[in-house]
């Protein structure tokens, strides 16, 4: 049987028991056996701090891929784990908070822009702001670029989030 | 009416209710209660090991001899630490063990106090999974799951970190029947779309061969015998992995004997030209499949495990199914009696004439010699005068543990201890008290190499303590021999480091100990040695002297294919690639 060596990206939720020491098992697994973790984000979940949600964006060869999600779904405090990429259609979205400062046009060009890209003001100084984007990936990225010549400073994201579309839970 | 009682009593109390007979420790300052608790009763006994490796190794020797988890029992720190080389062994060959251990007070965790070690931390990667036991509430739950982690699914030890507080606090005790697992629920009965397809596929098959491995083992002594069902219905040829030695039993004509790196030359030949493969139970391991590319190119693959990371890992396969031996044979057998499918007899006829072929080389043969013991006669001599279905052996690593696999020949199933996947020098002598324990009127036997038995051998005190005759077959070729051959082999005959310089007196030293020593060094003298080692009610420690340079063959070298192998030192032209030289 021949093995498909093209490396594609993926993004997986794995549900898990909202126990000590859980997020290390996902990492150690990780780092354990040399796979990818291109985004992490982790939180509870369920409102009584029993289950949280950590959505992981991996690569790999489908081989590969499919060995981490069968690694994950062995670890015995995961609930379910599954690959956005390939089982359903998602919604990805990322949060950042970026820091730029600067003086004259360069402050009126980073305001244009935040405009262009629907990102919000939620902290300004003189001499600088804060702007808060949700969005893609990629839109983060390509904002975070724009800024750079005008006097990025500091970037804070959460890693990718996602969930599937449509009326149903996973 | 649930009970009140302390941590300490509840860990007694869980033991007992799980059925366990024996544990193995050590104790310590942050274990004291428990053993004050054990003390209190009697249901459980204590053995006593002179070293924490010990007691996860005799408890791996009881696991597998006996179908029970093995149980040990060790403080924190080094007691922890000590215990990480069993812990990753279990791991590796899947067996069923739950570890406790202590921990310094919950307030004093994390201030590096005596005797701390970060200890879910450390062995979170050698465990199927850990605990550390955070409130006296919580304890009476994850020792029943402890229990259920550690012998369901594919088997694996579990850690169990329980605080010194915890240990001295009150608490409600849960029975196991008051705990169910949130998460943890591992499927036993295969897809039936799959097994079916399976069927369609074993019955076309010209050039079909059941692969097996320890998942058989693990499965229970009735996935043996449904297995021998369907090889016999079938008629097609067996082989199995190291870790699935007894299984099925050698005696039989369908059986082709050990496969991979030191596999019969027969059995990878099978693999290698084979159109269907069954693998039941065992995990394309690189000792088994040498060079991927090359592995039994032209075949379809089933594959058998209750592991679903097992399939596709490493070999991509034409049907996976996730689940239990026992079970998935169960239908297997079922649906091929009713569906009342045969395979084509002139195919079959032809194929095993082909596989005699291979047999007509005799891969096993070696030179024999009058004055100098040949290892290989020794073991072969060695399973002549104690086969028999109370015939026990453990190994520790190296050539003898491979020789002990070719020439030493089970047909039962929990009746070879070696370590498999994580390759542990130093196994064979605890493991051995702990088959002794689980088998008290077994022999068995450590067949041992010079250099791994000194990793342990402390242990043989224990042995004495516990009168637990065990018998310490050392094949002593004063060379750690399986580094020498491949210095010999791969690093152009460079013997850096590899001779057993300074070796102890091996007879003295097991009287010593309060054992009997037995020496052979002459092939006239070998039968008469093994029969008084046999007949030694004690412990006995066997110093078998045999000749210096004996290779291991046959052999796959690394890197290379199964038809690529070699049977002897003479044949070697292969030219090991780079690529090779890098394997282990």
């Amino acid at each position: 049987m021949m093995t498909d060596d093209k490396i594609s990206s993926h993004t997986m939720a794995v549900l898990v028991d909202n126990e000590a020491g859980v997020l290390a098992r996902v990492i150690g697994l990780f780092s354990g056996r040399g796979y990818n973790i291109d985004s992490l984000a982790v939180a509870e979940v369920d409102g009584d701090g029993q289950m949280s949600r950590i959505t992981i964006v991996t690569c790999g060869t489908p081989m590969v891929v499919e060995q981490i999600k069968a690694q994950l779904g062995r670890l015995v405090s995961v609930h379910r784990v599954v690959d956005l990429t390939v089982e359903a259609e998602s919604v990805e979205r990322e949060l950042a908070l970026i820091k730029v400062s600067g003086n004259g046009d360069n402050r009126v060009e980073a305001l244009r822009l935040s405009e262009a890209f629907r990102a919000r003001v939620v902290d300004a100084t003189p001499a600088s702001f804060i702007f808060e984007l949700t969005g893609r990936k990629e839109k983060v990225d390509a904002f975070i670029d724009l800024m750079r010549p005008i006097g990025l400073q500091e970037v804070s994201r959460t890693g990718v989030v996602a969930i599937s579309r449509g009326p149903d839970p996973l | 009416m649930s009970e009140t009682m302390t941590g300490a009593e509840m860990v007694l109390r869980a033991f007992q209710e799980q059925d366990v007979e024996h544990i193995f420790g050590y104790p310590g300052g942050a274990v004291l209660p428990i053993y004050d608790a054990l003390f209190a009763q009697e249901k459980v006994e204590h053995i006593l090991v002179r070293h924490e490796q010990g007691a996860t190794h005799a408890a791996e020797g009881y696991a597998r001899s006996s179908g029970k988890p093995g149980v040990v029992l060790v403080t924190s720190g080094p007691g922890a630490t000590n215990a990480v080389t069993g812990l990753t062994d279990a791991l590796m060959d899947s067996i069923p063990m739950v570890c406790i251990t202590g921990q310094v007070a919950t307030h004093l965790i994390g201030n590096d106090a005596f005797q701390e070690a970060d200890t879910v931390g450390i062995t979170r990667p050698c465990t199927k999974h850990n605990y550390l036991v955070q409130s006296i509430d919580d304890l009476p739950r994850i020792l029943h799951e402890a229990f259920h982690v550690a012998t369901t699914g594919r088997p694996g030890p579990v850690v169990v970190d329980l605080p010194k507080d915890i240990q001295f606090a009150t608490g409600k005790y849960l029975t196991k029947s008051e705990v169910r697992h949130k998460t943890y629920h591992p499927r036993v009965k295969g897809d039936l779309d799959a097994i079916n397809k399976a069927i369609d596929l074993i019955a076309s098959a010209k050039k079909p061969v059941f692969y097996t491995g320890g998942g058989v083992i693990n499965s229970g002594p009735k996935a043996s015998q449904l297995l021998r069902e369907f090889v016999k219905i079938t008629g097609f040829p067996i082989t199995s992995t190291l870790m699935g030695l007894g299984s099925y039993p050698s005696a039989d004509p369908q059986w082709l004997g050990m496969l991979g790196m030191h596999g019969t030359y027969e059995a990878n030949w099978a693999m290698h030209d084979c159109d269907v493969m069954i693998n039941i139970g065992a995990r394309f391991d690189d000792r088994i499949t040498g060079r991927l590319d090359a592995f039994a190119p032209n075949s379809k693959k089933i594959h058998i495990d209750i592991d679903p990371s097992s399939i596709n890992k490493t070999v991509m396969v034409d049907i996976g199914i996730i689940g239990d031996c026992a079970h998935v044979l169960e239908d297997m057998i079922r649906l091929y009696k009713s569906r009342n499918l045969q395979p084509d007899k002139a195919e079959m006829v032809a194929w095993w004439a082909e596989i005699d072929g291979w047999r007509g080389k005799d891969c096993l043969a070696y030179e024999k010699d009058s004055k100098v013991i040949k290892p290989q006669y020794a073991i072969q001599r060695l399973y002549e005068m104690t086969k028999g279905p109370r015939t026990f052996i453990t190994t520790e690593v190296g050539q003898h543990q491979m020789w002990a696999a070719q020439y030493y020949r089970f047909e039962e199933p929990n009746r070879w201890m070696t370590s498999g996947g994580l390759g542990t020098m130093g196994y064979g002598v605890p493991a051995a008290v702990g088959v002794q324990v689980a088998n008290p009127d077994g022999l068995v036997i450590d067949i041992a190499g010079e250099a791994s038995v000194q990793m342990t051998m402390q242990e043989i005190s224990t042995a004495v303590q516990y009168r637990l005759p065990i018998k310490i077959f050392i094949i002593n070729n004063e060379y750690m021999g399986m580094v020498r051959q491949w210095q010999e082999l791969l690093h152009g005959g460079r013997y850096s480091q590899s001779y057993s310089e300074a070796l102890p007196d091996f007879v003295k030293m097991a009287e010593a100990y309060g054992a009997t020593g037995i020496r052979a060094q002459t092939p006239d003298e070998l039968d008469a040695a093994i029969q008084l080692m046999i007949d030694t009610p004690g412990p006995v420690i066997f110093d078998c002297v045999v000749s210096k340079n004996e290779n291991c063959y046959p052999m796959i070298p690394s890197g290379a294919a199964h038809n690529e192998m070699i049977l002897s030192t003479d044949s070697v032209q292969h030219e090991v690639s780079d690529a090779g030289k890098i394997m282990v």
